[in-house]
């Protein structure tokens, strides 16, 4: 059962729409395909999982977009929030 | 599409029909207060400021008056000042009638003789005007009529991936009916704000995006503060939100995917008819509603993934969330619920259309949740301290 999503192609995030258990499947879809991935910690609701590595230091995407940078490597399938995510203005 | 609504002498259609009994002041609040409580389909707010205010922060307080006596929902104003504050009878009767020629008494409660004789003149005036009102009946109009606000409150992750593209859906479809619908919120475009001036229809527009975001970041700056501190708010991060940025990008899709025509200074007024606009708001809540209301906005539609209960006096606020757990809990609060856009049950076209159809029914009369439990907080944005 698909329990999260993936907003654009190019996010390294998906957000859950179920809540998800630590071990537990993680199913999103990806421009109609089924991806998997196992989920490393519980996942509130609505909060985002990374759905691929993401080293220190680098952009943090959803919608495609920059939202912050990792303040520590995250692998795939920890919880990204405000513990692993560091907001930073940028000059557009 | 059509809707009925009343038509004003300013040219202008209403879709409700209530008579402003408008505080100048802090220090006319309570005498407002105790005039409407007298008068059926009578309205009025608590206005916190009105004096004690350097120039830049009263013209704040005086768009928002001048726009409340002039937003179409309004037949006719009662203004009472008390008389000795900064924002002077004749400066705010100046300033409606620069807006808008409906009917207009003043009362100033230190040349009547105090708070009962304002009340007893007061209360005469409003009576007769909503006499006057009540005799209005409702004429059909095009969609093309309506200005509607647009607001994002208590936001979690569901706004962004579903009830702001619902409301950028609805957007869209006002834009393509000719009408004007107001995207708001700077310090939520922070982040956010290259995608929307890219949509720009001109270089001028393209700046001004910019220009606002500066300045606002620049004028918390000023008392040494940066925006980021207090935004994302606790409900928000508890809710999923890590970043401003993410904050934004989820917000601006509340103008769905038309052009954006102008760039509004707070709270003043909205040429009808524009297409997609924006107008330079606090996020916070109460005081951008209010700023949108005194640009003209008929109707509000406010999008919430935490459950935000914010009405209006005078322009009804529909409610929609994309937290299908938020909709179950807060039913009484919530309008519409656009979760199904996330589980793959109704599509965007779809709840786009539901939003659109229930914003054609508020015009015509049909009360928000929001009105049904009488809520009309609202807020007038500062730029700085009382003198």
């Amino acid at each position: 059962m698909k329990n999260a999503m993936l907003i654009d192609a190019a996010d390294n995030v998906v957000v859950a729409i179920e809540p998800i258990q630590k071990g537990g499947p993680v199913e999103y879809d990806k421009n109609g395909e089924l991806c998997t991935l196992t989920a490393l910690e519980d996942i509130t609701i609505y909060h985002k999982l990374a759905c691929r590595d993401i080293p220190k230091g680098e952009p943090v995407v959803k919608y495609g977009q920059h939202i912050g940078s990792a303040v520590t490597e995250i692998k795939a399938g920890q919880h990204v929030h405000v513990h692993n995510v560091e907001s930073h203005s940028e000059n557009f | 599409m059509t809707f009925f609504g009343y038509e004003r002498p300013d040219g202008r259609v209403g879709v409700r029909n209530y008579v402003l009994i408008l505080p100048a002041s802090v220090c006319a609040s309570d005498t407002t207060r105790i005039i409407a409580q007298q008068v059926n389909g009578a309205v009025t707010f608590n206005n916190q400021q009105g004096c004690s205010q350097v120039e830049s922060d009263q013209q704040l307080t005086m768009d928002v008056m001048a726009g409340y006596a002039a937003n179409p929902n309004i037949y006719g104003t009662v203004v009472v000042s008390l008389g000795c504050e900064n924002c002077q009878m004749d400066l705010v009767v100046k300033a409606i009638q620069e807006r808008t020629n409906k009917p207009l008494r003043q009362v100033i409660i230190q040349e009547v003789g105090g708070t009962l004789k304002a009340v007893d003149i007061a209360v005469r005036y409003a009576k007769e005007m909503a006499a006057e009102a009540s005799l209005l009946q409702k004429k059909e109009f095009p969609m093309s009529e309506l200005i509607i606000g647009t607001e994002c409150g208590g936001s979690d992750p569901t706004s962004g991936l579903a009830a702001n593209p619902v409301i950028g859906e609805m957007s869209d479809r006002i834009v393509a009916d000719g009408g004007c619908s107001i995207l708001s919120e700077t310090t939520e475009f922070i982040g956010a704000e290259h995608i929307l001036a890219k949509r720009a229809a001109s270089p001028e527009v393209h700046d001004r995006i910019l220009e606002i975001v500066r300045r606002y970041e620049k004028a918390l700056r000023l008392v040494g503060e940066e925006v980021r501190e207090g935004n994302p708010s606790p409900g928000n991060k508890a809710g999923g939100i890590t970043t401003l940025e993410e904050k934004s990008l989820g917000c601006i899709h509340k103008g769905g995917h038309s052009p954006v025509m102008a760039v509004y200074d707070y709270a003043k007024q909205v040429k009808a008819k524009s297409g997609l606009v924006i107008m330079d708001t606090p996020g916070n809540d109460p005081s951008s509603v209010a700023a949108m209301a005194a640009g003209g906005a008929q109707v509000i539609v406010f999008s919430s993934g935490r459950g935000s209960p914010t009405g209006n006096p005078i322009v009804p606020v529909i409610k929609i969330t994309g937290n299908k757990l938020t909709f179950a809990k807060m039913e009484d609060n919530i309008d519409l619920d656009a979760s199904p856009l996330i589980y793959g049950e109704k599509t965007l076209d779809e709840l786009g259309g539901e939003l659109y159809e229930l914003v054609r029914q508020v015009a015509c009369g049909r009360q928000t949740k929001a009105e049904a439990l009488g809520f009309t907080e609202m807020a007038i944005a500062r730029v700085c301290n009382y003198v």
